[in-house]
């Protein structure tokens, strides 16, 4: 019973401390601006490693020191009501700005930016800034169709050497078609457009392929994503692409092509090489230290940030890693040939001449999710990141095929 | 090596302890406690070089270093105490209830379903008796279903419990997928976001207060029912033993399975609570493990009601803390788990200390022999 008392008095007397002392007042100085860092993962995934590089980057660009009193960082924030309790958590410690990284982060953002009309919260890849009608609420997201696009020139170039040298098989075949696989995480917008840019990417140079497409349901899952890709590959897909954070796919290319099998594999975010030296070609990446850079002098000049901000090759933030020592000879020139047009506006990634849905050529479409009916189609092209920040495109385009959705 | 064989003493004796004068019981977690702090301190600095005592101000910081931090400190505590308290009957009539994560989804699976298609469309308050009506209802069939099977086949409740958490976790992550927010994207997202539909109001400007509130009345309750009332003295004796319940001509399986109900009940009551008053949102995390923390809770405190309450505020303290001291020295959250786990280990530890006596050898005997 004693210690019951004792344990009411702390209680009490810890209560009474705080009733005095107050918060302390906020910070106004731009200068000194607190920076908060959500991140779904930490380093050990690429899509968060991309993003820890982008912002200690863009620390370094704006000259803000990266320590405690100017930035805190929260790893492994899972996509529930956690991340709402971390944001607020951030807020408690005198941040003004917070930046979340995964889509699932946007939600519970959104309640926090509510919640604090004098904090600025920024939710990475989100899409519902524009349409929450909050001030201090933001998306980001970079072009990374674009990346995937080229991305995905590189595994053609790669595919055409093959079917060149006669390394194309029966069991890669499919109604005269060559097989593709992509390891997707959810079947969204996001995911959707990535792997049509890339299928596309490919088709501009080898015209008769398909791709299959399985999904994993997590966004970092290696075992899951290495099952996926020897599946794919038992279906007889010779190129494997994925949009998940793991090296697991790589990995499980790697091992076939030592077994004997001709794969090989196109990444996402990280290089790809260290994991799977001979099978990876190369990776879509996303530079995310622009737009840090672009939101960090934003907050130094005390100016409001973009609700939605999205850049790409333009800007420098897209662009696919080293390549590979198993790439095509060429593909180092058709690669500058095709970024170079996708920046002077001559390549358009989703011009509706390159691909049909349901045998047609589209003219028009407004049924995109979250986007209120708007039409996307113009100019003989799908205008995709240009209304918001995040992915529109979810077409489902013949030649994909979802297999588990 | 000698090969004559000597009866010698064992090293150690372990005897139980009859009972333990109160200075001796608290020195004894006094001194596990010091020792966990101690080893934390050590292992602190051995893994990341800092001041443990400037980790530990951090700590105190984090759950009370300002209004918002307290609150969410209560928010909380009042969860997990909620889910110990609804613990407590099972436990003290032996029934090992460890299906409480499951009891917690289900009553908040039911507060979510509840707050998505009932609460917009009827006035506020009745909105929240609907859910919590409904939470309680589905809590207390999630302990029915074990409990009719322990009253009438004697069937093994710790593992039936248990086995009903991963149903409970399969129907949450259906209805997940059915209510995702994001065709594909496997979040509910914040339900009612702009009309707060279902939401627990702020009372004196309090976000959190009535969860506090109702946990408050639901403990004293607790406490009254199994202290005072026939209901709490019947289970007493059934989990004594279920002969003497017999013999005084109670009705063993109807205590039984009513006992449970209101476990379970409780139990969905806290998942309301996670719903409507903190989260906004379901997923198969929303019990978080809590379900069986609050296993912890109720056995360190001997069942009773009053002083989970510190336990609960305690074991929160711990995880409020190792989150701050995470975010502030730059430490991954693992290296803050270690410490709640150092804590606990020695908490738990001491309980054995208390109930039992150790004597070792005295070594001095053998070499005078």
């Amino acid at each position: 019973m004693k210690k019951l008392i004792a344990a009411a008095l702390a209680l009490v007397l810890a209560l009474g401390l705080v009733a005095c002392s107050g918060t302390p007042a906020e910070n106004k100085g731009n200068k000194d601006a607190k920076i908060g860092i959500i991140l779904v993962h930490d380093e050990n995934t690429g899509y968060d490693e991309a993003h820890i590089n982008g912002i200690v980057k863009a620390l370094e660009n704006c000259g803000i020191p990266n320590d405690a009193d100017h930035i805190i960082w929260k790893y492994n924030v899972p996509e529930d009501e956690k991340c709402h309790d971390a944001a607020i958590d951030l807020v408690e410690q005198g941040c003004t700005y917070i930046f979340s990284d995964s889509y699932g982060h946007q939600t519970y953002m959104q309640q926090a930016a509510d919640e604090n009309p004098d904090v600025v919260f920024a939710s990475m890849t989100g899409d519902t800034a524009a349409v929450s009608g909050l001030k201090n609420f933001k998306n980001a997201f970079c072009n990374t169709y674009e990346s995937r696009y080229v991305s995905g020139v590189v595994a053609g170039m790669k595919l055409k050497q093959l079917v060149d040298e006669g390394k194309v098989t029966d069991a890669n075949m499919e109604n005269g078609n060559i097989k593709l696989g992509y390891v997707g995480a959810f079947p969204y917008a996001e995911v959707v457009s990535g792997y049509t840019a890339y299928y596309l990417g490919v088709k501009s140079i080898v015209e008769n392929v398909v791709m299959d497409v399985l999904y994993t349901s997590s966004w970092f899952d290696p075992n899951a994503e290495a099952e996926a890709a020897n599946t794919l590959m038992s279906r007889g897909c010779i190129i494997i692409s994925q949009h998940a954070d793991s090296t697991g796919a790589p990995s499980a290319c790697q091992a076939a092509q030592e077994a004997g099998t001709t794969v090989y594999c196109v990444g996402y975010n990280i290089d790809m090489l260290p994991a799977a030296p001979t099978a990876a070609l190369t990776s879509a990446q996303n530079d995310w230290s622009i737009y840090y850079t672009y939101a960090f002098n934003c907050i130094l000049k005390g100016e409001d940030i973009k609700t939605d901000w999205a850049e790409g090759y333009n800007e420098g933030a897209n662009m696919i890693s080293k390549l590979g020592e198993s790439c095509a000879p060429g593909t180092a020139e058709k690669v500058a040939e095709v970024e170079a047009a996708i920046k002077d506006g001559s390549l358009k990634v989703f011009s509706t001449d390159t691909f049909t849905v349901g045998g047609e050529h589209l003219t028009t479409y407004t049924g995109a999710y979250g986007m209120d009916g708007k039409e996307l189609i113009s100019d003989g092209y799908f205008h995709e990141s240009e209304l918001r920040s995040a992915p529109a495109f979810d077409l489902r385009i013949d030649g994909i095929t979802e297999l588990n959705n | 090596m000698s090969k004559t064989k000597r009866h010698t003493e064992p090293l150690m004796h372990i005897t139980k302890r009859p009972a333990i004068a109160l200075w001796k019981n608290l020195g004894i977690r006094g001194i596990g406690l010091v020792l966990a702090l101690i080893v934390c301190a050590i292992v602190i600095y051995a893994v990341t070089k800092l001041n443990p005592l400037e980790v530990y101000v951090a700590m105190f910081k984090g759950t009370f270093g300002s209004q918002t931090r307290v609150w969410y400190m209560l928010r909380d505590t009042a969860m997990l105490l909620c889910i110990a308290v609804g613990l407590a009957p099972a436990f003290k009539m032996r029934f090992w209830n460890i299906g409480a994560e499951g009891q917690v989804l289900m009553g908040a699976v039911a507060a979510a379903a509840c707050m998505k298609y009932v609460a917009p469309n009827v006035p506020h308050g009745l909105s929240l008796v609907i859910m919590f009506a409904a939470s309680a209802i589905a809590g207390g069939i999630w302990g029915f279903i074990p409990s009719v099977f322990k009253a009438r086949w004697n069937t093994n409740e710790t593992l039936f419990t248990l086995m009903m958490n991963y149903i409970a976790i399969q129907i949450t992550s259906f209805c997940v997928s059915k209510w995702e927010d994001h065709y594909g994207s496997n979040t509910v997202g914040v339900i009612n976001q702009q009309t707060h539909a279902g939401w627990f109001p702020p009372i004196l400007g309090q976000q959190y207060l009535l969860n506090v509130l109702i946990v408050a009345v639901i403990t004293v309750c607790m406490y009254l029912y199994l202290k005072e009332s026939k209901h709490g003295f019947e289970i007493a004796v059934v989990g004594e033993s279920t002969n003497t319940a017999r013999y005084a001509a109670m009705n063993v399986r109807k205590i039984i399975i009513r006992t449970v109900i209101v476990s379970g009940a409780i139990c969905g009551i806290a998942g309301f609570i996670a719903v409507a008053g903190a989260g906004h949102t379901i997923s198969t995390s929303t019990a978080g493990g809590r379900g069986f923390t609050a296993i912890i809770v109720a056995w360190l405190s001997k069942f009773n009601t009053f002083i989970m309450t510190g336990v609960s505020a305690l074991i929160v303290f711990l995880q409020k803390g190792a989150i701050q001291i995470a975010s502030q020295f730059g430490l991954n959250d693992f290296v803050s788990e270690m410490i709640t786990g150092i804590i606990l280990f020695f908490i738990l530890g001491s309980e054995f200390f208390i109930n039992f006596k150790v004597r070792f050898r005295s070594s001095r005997k053998e070499i005078e022999k």
